[in-house]
This record gives C-alpha cells, structure tokens and sequence, in this order.
C-alpha cells in the first residue's frame, strides 16, 4: 500500500516540481509506515527519483501518452494504484495534474484536496491544510474516502534530498481508444522561457510601465535572476502582454519565493494571487500604493530609474557571486 | 444545441474574508454575492452560441435559495431557463454529483462550468462532472468553437496554449480568454423584467457521499511592517535578498 505519486515531465526529463511531490509523497510514506511509488511518463533516465525518497518507479513507455490526456493519464495512474494497493496518490498543482486529478479522483472513488501547503497534520482522520478564497485564506480539510488524493501546491513544501536507491519497472497501462476523445492538434509554448508555474522568482510589472514597449527592462530583470515574467489585469486587458502572464484572482496563482511587482498599485484581486509567495518586493512612485502594505521589501521610486540601475546591480553581484 | 452552464456563487473579488463559528463558518455579513468570474466568461460564451448558432442555454447553481438572486442575474444576461439543487455545496464531489444528474435529466450537449470558484478554488467539479457522465473534457479552456458535434478548443497550459479537436458531449473548465472582457454582459432592464418570467426550478438533490469536509478555516499571520529602501541604495537590496531573505 504505497504512497503513489506522479511526477511529470517535459520532453523526456522531470520537471522540479516533480521532485518536490517526490518529497512530499515521502513525507506522507513516512507518517504511514510504507513507501513511495512514483509513475513517470516517457522518462530517458528515472532513477534520479532516488534522491527524492522515491523506492520505486513505475516507468511507461507509450508514443499515445507523448501528448498530455487528461483521461487517459489518470487511467494509468489508476491503474498503477490498483496495483500498488496506493491509499494515497500525490500530484502537483501544474495545468495538467490539476485537469487529471478530479477524473483520477472518480475513478478511484477518492476524495481530493487541491493547493494543499503543508504535509498532512495527521493521517487518521486524514487532514491537511489547503488555501481557500484564492489565498485569503486555509482550510483545514479532512478527507473522508478510503483512497485520497493530494495536489501539492508548488513551492510550498520544497525539495527534501532523501537519497536512496529506486528500483525502476516498466509499466504498461492498457489504454482504451475510448479514453483518447479529445486529440492534440497543436501546442504552442514559449520554449527555453521559465514559466510562471515553475519559478521560483517571478518579476511582474503593471501599468505603471505604460506601455508594452517598456517590458524590454522587465525582461532583462527577469533573465539576470532566471525568473518568469507576469503582469496585472489590465496590462493583459490593454494586450501589452500575453493573458497567460495575468496573474491575481483572475489570473494565475503564484506561489514563488520571490515576487518583484513593478509598477502594480496592489488591489485586492491582483494581492489574492500572489499571497502565497514568501518574498515580496515592491517598486512603485506612490508611497502610498496598497501593494506596500503587502510587502517585505520596497522601493518608492520610478520604474524606469529604479530598475535599469537594479539590473547592473544584480548583474555584478551574479558575477561575484557566481 | 442544448448548453448548460454551471454558476458558482460566490463573494465578489472585493470581499473581506473572516469566519465565525469558532473559524468554522465563512462570514457572509456584508458580503455582495456575484456570479463566479470564471463562470461569467463561459455565460457569454454561451449567450455567443446561442446568438450565432441557435442554442438554448440553461443555467444551474447548487445551493440554497440564497443563490437564486444570483441565478436570476445569469436569467437577465439572457439563459433560458434556471435550475438550482437545494442543497448547501460543501463539498466539489457532491457538488459535481448533483450536476450530473441535472446534465443526464436535462440532455445537454454542452456542459461549460468554470476552472474553479473563486470561493473554495477546488477546481475539480468540471473534471468530475466530464466523468460522470462520460463526456470529453478540457480544462482552462480559453477558446472554443461547435460545428455540429464536433468541436474545436484551446486551453491554457503552462507557459502556453493547446488546441485539440474533440467532440460533444463536451465539457469545458473556462476562463478568462474564452470571450474578451468586454464582451461581458451586464443585464439591462429588459433582461430584468423577462428574466422575472423566465423558469426557475428547483430540484432536490440526490444521495451523494462527502468525500472531503472543510472542517476549519484559518487566516494567514499578519505580516511585520514593509522594509523600505532608498532609491539610490540599490545595494542594500541585493545584500538584504541575499543575506536576510535568502532568495537570491
Ligand atoms: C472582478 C475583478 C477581478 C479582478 N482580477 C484581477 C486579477 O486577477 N489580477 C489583477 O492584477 N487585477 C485584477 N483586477 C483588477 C484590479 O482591481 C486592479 O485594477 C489591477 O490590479 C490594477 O493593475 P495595476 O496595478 O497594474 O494598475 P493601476 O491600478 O493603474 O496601478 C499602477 C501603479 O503603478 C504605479 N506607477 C505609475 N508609474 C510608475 C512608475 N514610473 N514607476 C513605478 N510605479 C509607477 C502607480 O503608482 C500605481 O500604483 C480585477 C478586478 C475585478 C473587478
């Protein structure tokens, strides 16, 4: 009766959060007295698992998974829970694991608790601490089923090195035409570009930048510390940047560890989103800008002086510190 | 076609949020109740189809009467009809359970529901709802076209979009991209006054399991008064990021 966890990838390779549910799912093998089985999906090299507390790899190799299916991914991850004997399934809070995981949740006749922030608080009733009213808030929430499931929102438990050894088995779910309904015609991704669910530092700007012509700094800011880029509402309203940067209760959820917001005045909607990030950094003229109340760390100041002169900043203290 | 579209009620983005009951309850005092945003997005969709293509559009909301204000609005941006389970949604299973039943009685062809609601952000009552009934599904869909039975959608993924061609019964989790914002609808004085004729029916719900039980709510620790740093000391930053928050 293995912790089953599924740890995604992109093309071939984990993605850290995957490492981060590995931990997670550890964890919660722990406080049950058994192990982790983890499915991966397409994987050239899963042992790397390993280093993550993972006992065991269920490795599927199948051209029909080469595109992400929601019914189809969480018929094998079924499937691998049925023979696992799993009591609980760990998944991520990316797109995908959080499109598989209600039909997963069906499937198995699981309860599931998406944006849980913290390990569980006890496995008998089994409870964990989840955000609710987009960040303003937790709930405790117990799950009652037999089988439960777990999405991890990410960066909130982190990555536990756990080194150990996996043994890895290939895994050959029997996948049934019916499950394939909806077929991918194309994807359309930013490659080589850190997305906003990955990153552990977003910097985002708002209107206060005035104009998309202006993003090249935003740009550079996030290149020299690695970090994806985001904005405010009506900054992706006014079509000065993609809708998929639009972070807030609208938007898109960010929990990093370090939020810069550049020119974002800080209402309620757009502080929802970002509430579960740990370091808060803000850059805006108005000293009275509410966003300030939120913040760790600010800077009254103009943009457009403030942050040319942060990006040579940073730039010596990479290479110093490099 | 026959679309339903699934409507959260929830507090409005503004709301203060606290709890009463020993932390148990959400305090709804003083709080306007809207139309889940992300449910706004797939309404107007729904009002396009049935514009364009001639569909009929059904509302349904599970909750008490409470919500039926909030049902009536969604009747004066111009559904056909409204339908609300009498029962509290506590819990996204049960929840997606009692709109199974509603879709399966009703014979829709569409079934558009929101990503999640901004209240409990559960996000899981599209997917279950698709897999009850054994309809397609797609999630963050910020596009989507009908051409019979055959459909076209786009969905967000991270860090980028994906099409795919399915086909109905379909179900979508929308949001915002699946109309633009200014197409949304605010309902005028004729939609108020037809909407008052409009059918609203109230069905009881079905057995169904609490699958999970919110059983206490907690608020985040307020936080210690902003550091500020001057304009012209840019260093101090660096050196506070790196050696006191020990993020970069
Ligand atoms: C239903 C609903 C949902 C919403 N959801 C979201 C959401 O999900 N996300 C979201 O972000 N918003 C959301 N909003 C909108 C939100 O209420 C605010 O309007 C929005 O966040 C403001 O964006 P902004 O701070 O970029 O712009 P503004 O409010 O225009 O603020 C710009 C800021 O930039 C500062 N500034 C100006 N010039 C400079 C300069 N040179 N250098 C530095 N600073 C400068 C100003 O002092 C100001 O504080 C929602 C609103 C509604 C009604």
């Amino acid at each position: 009766m293995s912790v089953l966890v599924y740890t995604e990838s992109e093309q071939g390779k984990f993605k850290k959060v995957a490492f981060e549910v590995a931990s997670y799912a550890k964890e919660v093998a722990n406080q049950l007295g058994t192990t982790v089985t983890a499915v991966a999906i397409n994987i050239e090299d899963a042992s790397e698992l390993a280093n993550y507390g993972v006992d065991k790899v269920l490795n599927v190799s199948a051209d029909s998974l080469k595109d992400f299916n929601a019914k189809a991914y969480a018929s094998t991850l079924r499937q691998a829970a049925e023979k696992e004997g799993a009591k609980v399934v760990i998944v991520s809070s990316s797109t995908d694991s959080k499109t598989l995981a209600p039909i997963l949740a069906i499937n198995l006749h699981a309860g599931y608790a998406s944006n849980v922030v913290a390990a569980p608080t006890s496995t008998n009733p089994f409870t964990v601490k989840r955000t609710a009213f987009t960040n303003k808030a937790f709930n405790i929430t117990e799950i009652n089923s037999d089988v439960k499931i777990v999405g991890v929102s990410n960066n909130s438990f982190g990555l536990v090195e756990n080194s150990g050894a996996a043994t890895v088995e290939s895994f050959a779910p029997s996948l049934d035409d019916s499950l394939f309904g909806v077929k991918v015609d194309s994807v359309d991704k930013v490659s080589g570009k850190v997305t906003i669910a990955d990153a552990d530092i977003v910097v985002s700007a708002g209107r206060g930048l005035k104009g998309p012509e202006n993003w090249g700094m935003i740009e550079e800011l996030a290149d020299v510390l690695g970090a994806a880029t985001a904005c405010s509402k009506p900054v992706s309203d006014l079509g000065w940047r993609p809708h998929g940067e639009h972070v807030g209760q609208t938007g898109k959820p960010v929990a990093a560890n370090l939020y810069i917001a550049i020119g974002i005045s800080g209402a309620i909607q757009h502080l929802a989103g970002i509430n579960a990030s740990k370091v808060k950094v803000v850059i805006n003229t108005d000293p009275e800008a509410p966003f300030f109340k939120a913040a760790d760390y600010g800077i009254v100041g103009d943009a457009f002086e403030v942050v040319p002169q942060l990006i040579e900043k940073l730039k010596e203290f990479k290479a110093n510190n490099a | 076609m026959k679309i339903l579209v699934c409507i959260s009620h929830v507090p409005d983005t503004t709301s203060k949020i606290n709890f009463t009951e020993g932390d148990t309850k959400f305090d709804t005092n003083g709080v306007q109740f809207v139309i889940n945003p992300n449910d706004e997005f797939g309404l107007t969709r729904a009002m396009w189809f049935k514009e364009k293509q001639g569909a009929t559009v059904d509302v349904v909301n599970v909750g008490g009467a409470e919500t039926e204000s909030t049902l009536r609005k969604a009747l004066a941006i111009g559904a056909d009809g409204a339908i609300r389970v009498n029962a509290a949604a506590t819990d996204g299973f049960f929840v997606a359970k009692q709109l199974a039943e509603v879709a399966k009685n009703g014979g829709y062809d569409l079934i558009i529901a929101g990503r999640e609601s901004i209240d409990y952000n559960g996000g899981m009552v599209p997917g279950m709802l698709a897999e009850l009934i054994g309809a397609n599904f797609v999630n963050n869909c910020i596009n989507l076209e009908v051409d019979g039975t055959a459909a076209t959608a786009i969905r967000e993924i991270d860090g980028g979009k994906e099409t795919s061609s399915t086909s109905l019964p379909l179900v979508i989790g929308g949001q915002k991209g699946l109309v633009e914002e200014s197409d949304l609808r605010i309902p005028n004085m004729r939609g108020i006054m037809m909407a008052r004729k409009k059918p609203l029916n109230v069905v009881e719900p079905t057995d169904a399991e609490k699958e999970t039980t919110a059983v206490k709510f907690e608020k985040p620790a307020p936080r210690g008064a902003v550091k500020l740093v001057d304009a012209g000391n840019i260093d101090e930053l660096i050196s506070l990021l790196h050696n006191e928050a020990k993020v970069i």
